[in-house]
């Protein structure tokens, strides 16, 4: 067993916020502003707020980090994750609680730290590198490599302030992808760049893991957390509430993010519901199958590849249909795809009173998204009784399906498609090969 | 890659990661810091480099896109000599101890310029380097320390026209002109004292942005500048000795003019001088574990 190279036990981190007192009389508030500062100053570098106006970021944080593994941490937003961080890389001080870490720490929290705007690149690259912690010797070195990652050669000697957004961007990655501690923490980094310097960024932190590297990485890209991590844990409201592989972590967090209130819907009253239509349709509901169970739960975040159930009431009010349908629209409003009781061979079931009927749309094959769903009954002759249009909404988030870590970007489409690629017949070289090859074999000779 | 953390063995360096090696590698212990804390000087001394960068930072950005660059470091004590000439020696007819008035008042303007300039840049520092302190870690005290090393230069800048004044009033430098030496560390340990503790201050309490400008001004006339100490009754220079500027001008002056010094009173001002600089630091540290979260 070897010694963790980071241990977090009990940390917590409380944070006051701002009271406003009420001031009773205009004598009171006198007193009040002359009082305050005095009382402020005093009371300076210590608490002094009462429970009540204090939020905890951090609550009884423990876990231990071996030496070359690469944890993620994902939460909803303010569920502690950039905290932990804070007070890992000793920005800020925890309120009670103790972390020991071994070796020597990078923390990138923001990209192009330190960087000053009237400052060449050059410049800024030596800046941002002492402040992150890098030695002189050590930029020189990597000064070439930093310059050739972000690709700025050119304006290398121009101040940062007519670059443009993207160029510095690049830059202040760059610095920051060139440090080398034992223990590197990064936060969210990912989500800067355009598409293929994204990619770029997402090889540069593999090449971190894999060279044995301990990296705590806090990220909202699901797909980024399965393809860089081996451990995932999971924040909510402060606390660590998961800390085991990746697949459980992602679930456990498309979870706590499924609004269960909105993944089942009164349909009685919906605004979506088209002109002259009867409210046949009473509920709708959205149900997955839980975390290592066959238990189904309401909830609308959904994996690819996952099975989707959709759950519809009615109450027919006298008459009798036999036609359900559904259509699945992308968040921009184009149809995907449409389901119906007239695709299932097995269903021939005429609704009458009240009930409920499920479909279930196994191994999703969406790409990661928001979709709404269109739901419709009736007659297959008579047409539609009820139709209600963006009915509810649902989430599916990518994860790792296709099993290479990465993910379709926007724009490439709504199907995730998995494909086989494989060689067929013998491989032979080209004609630039040949002449290549034979050139400078000739020039060594 | 040189120190992130207060390393217990700064020298040794390690490839990344390996299991084995764990056990020797530096060990930080993060915890809740209590009560008051002494200034951790080899923590700074490992992080001189970076205090190199942050000063030559300053340096470089204060007269960036200015068509006069380095000449604003001459122009501005120089006019303020010419100034005060005309008015408090020309006018005013200050008495100016047998000296040519320029080279009197310019005798105290030179370590007075330095104590004004560095406060006013250090006061500002910590919460300029906001987004800094929000997101690495490194000893804080080294951003109001950049800060007053950056306005060294100036200081150097500001001797030059010291000794074109000297030379324009045939003035021979006097062997003690070498008190200069001592007296300028004096200047700068009383700006950074001042410098951190206004820093620190300005962090939660903005107000001292506007505080220090009319701060600056009145400490001017409090300080025997453009007067000599003789102007005010023997009887209460040591109450003016209690602002330590007051002590290092005086000095400046005998030094420059060779002219006896006032061991009492520069013993007075260099005793509060190094009273302050130590409460300064103290506090700065006391309160620098909260930067990050009320900055």
């Amino acid at each position: 067993m070897t010694e963790p190279i980071i241990q977090v036990s009990d940390l917590s981190k409380r944070y006051h916020i701002g009271v406003r007192e009420r001031y009773m009389t205009f004598r009171q508030a006198l007193v009040d502003v002359i009082a305050t500062p005095i009382k402020r100053l005093r009371n300076f570098g210590r608490s002094s707020h009462r429970e009540a106006d204090t939020v905890w970021a951090l609550k009884d944080i423990s876990f231990n980090v071996a030496p070359g593994e690469v944890v993620g941490f994902i939460g909803r937003n303010g569920a502690g994750k950039s905290t932990l961080l804070k007070v890992l890389s000793r920005v800020t001080e925890p309120t009670t609680g103790r972390a020991t870490l071994r070796g020597r720490v990078g923390s990138l929290l923001e990209v192009g730290t330190g960087f000053h705007p009237e400052l060449t690149g050059r410049e800024n690259v030596f800046l941002s590198g002492a402040i992150l912690g890098m030695s002189r010797r050590e930029i020189k070195q990597r000064f070439n490599e930093i310059v050739d990652f972000a690709g700025v050669e050119t304006f290398i000697d121009t101040p940062v302030k007519r670059y443009s957004n993207g160029m510095r961007v690049r830059l202040g990655f760059a610095v920051a992808a060139h440090l080398e501690p034992e223990i590197m923490m990064i936060d969210e980094v990912l989500a800067v760049g355009d598409a293929a310097f994204q990619a770029k960024c997402l090889g540069k932190m593999n090449d971190v893991s894999r060279a044995g590297r301990t990296v705590l990485f806090v990220s909202h890209n699901m797909s980024a957390i399965s393809r860089l991590c081996n451990r995932a844990c999971v924040l909510d409201a402060g606390r660590l509430v998961y800390d085991g592989d990746c697949q459980g972590a992602v679930q456990r967090y498309l979870g706590m993010i499924a609004d269960t209130r909105t993944a089942r819907l009164d349909l009685r009253d919906h605004r979506g519901r088209k002109a002259g239509m009867k409210p046949i349709i009473t509920s709708l509901a959205l149900r997955g199958e839980e975390a290592g169970g066959d238990e189904q739960a309401d909830r609308n975040v959904f994996r690819t590849g996952e099975d989707l159930v959709i759950e519809l009431g009615y109450d027919t009010a006298g008459e009798a249909f036999n036609h359900i349908f559904v259509g699945i629209h992308s968040a921009l409003g184009e149809r995907i795809c449409s389901v119906g009781t007239h695709l299932d061979p097995h269903f021939n079931q005429t609704l009458h009173g009240r009930g409920r009927v499920q479909c279930s749309i196994p191994s999703l094959p969406f790409a990661a998204g928001d979709y709404s769903l269109t739901v419709a009954m009736g007659n297959k002759m008579a047409g539609n009784a009820d139709c209600v249009v963006d009915a509810i909404r649902f989430r599916v988030e990518l994860d790792d399906y296709f099993g290479t870590g990465e993910g379709l970007r926007h724009g490439q489409g709504h199907i995730a498609q998995r494909c086989r690629f494989r060689q067929i017949g013998p491989q032979e070289r080209s004609q630039e090969d040949l002449s290549a090859s034979s050139c400078v074999h000739h020039h060594s000779s | 890659m040189r120190m992130f953390f207060k390393p217990e063995r700064p020298h040794q360096r390690k490839p990344a990661g390996g299991q084995a090696l764990a056990a020797a590698l530096p060990r930080t212990v993060i915890e809740p810091s209590r009560g008051w804390r002494s200034v951790n000087l080899r923590e700074i001394w490992n992080y001189r480099e970076l205090l190199g960068f942050l000063t030559w930072r300053d340096v470089k950005i204060r007269y960036k896109q200015t068509v006069l660059g380095f000449g604003w470091a001459f122009l501005q004590p120089f006019t303020k000599m010419v100034v005060f000439s005309l008015v408090f020696g020309g006018l005013a007819k200050i008495d100016s101890q047998g000296a040519p008035y320029p080279v009197f008042v310019y005798a105290g303007l030179l370590p007075w310029q330095f104590f004004a300039e560095s406060l006013r840049r250090s006061s500002q520092s910590v919460v300029a380097s906001a987004n800094v302190i929000t997101k690495v870690y490194f000893p804080r005290l080294v951003v109001p320390l950049a800060s007053v090393g950056g306005c060294l230069v100036d200081f150097a800048i500001s001797f030059l026209i010291l000794i074109g004044l000297m030379i324009f009033y045939g003035i021979t430098p006097p062997l003690s002109i070498l008190w200069v030496v001592p007296l300028s560390v004096a200047t700068v340990v009383v700006s950074l004292g001042i410098g951190t503790l206004i820093s620190a201050l300005n962090v939660a309490y903005r107000d001292f942005r506007y505080v220090i400008p009319f701060v600056v001004q009145i400490w001017l006339f409090l300080t025997p500048v453009i007067y000599p100490v003789n102007a005010v009754p023997p009887r209460w220079q040591w109450l003016l000795s209690l602002n330590p500027m007051s002590g290092i001008v005086d000095g400046f002056r005998s030094a420059i003019l060779h002219r006896p010094f006032a061991w009492g009173n520069l013993t007075i001002s260099a005793a509060t001088a190094v009273a302050a600089f130590l409460v300064s630091l103290i506090y700065f540290r006391r309160i620098e574990r909260r930067f990050a979260d009320i900055i």
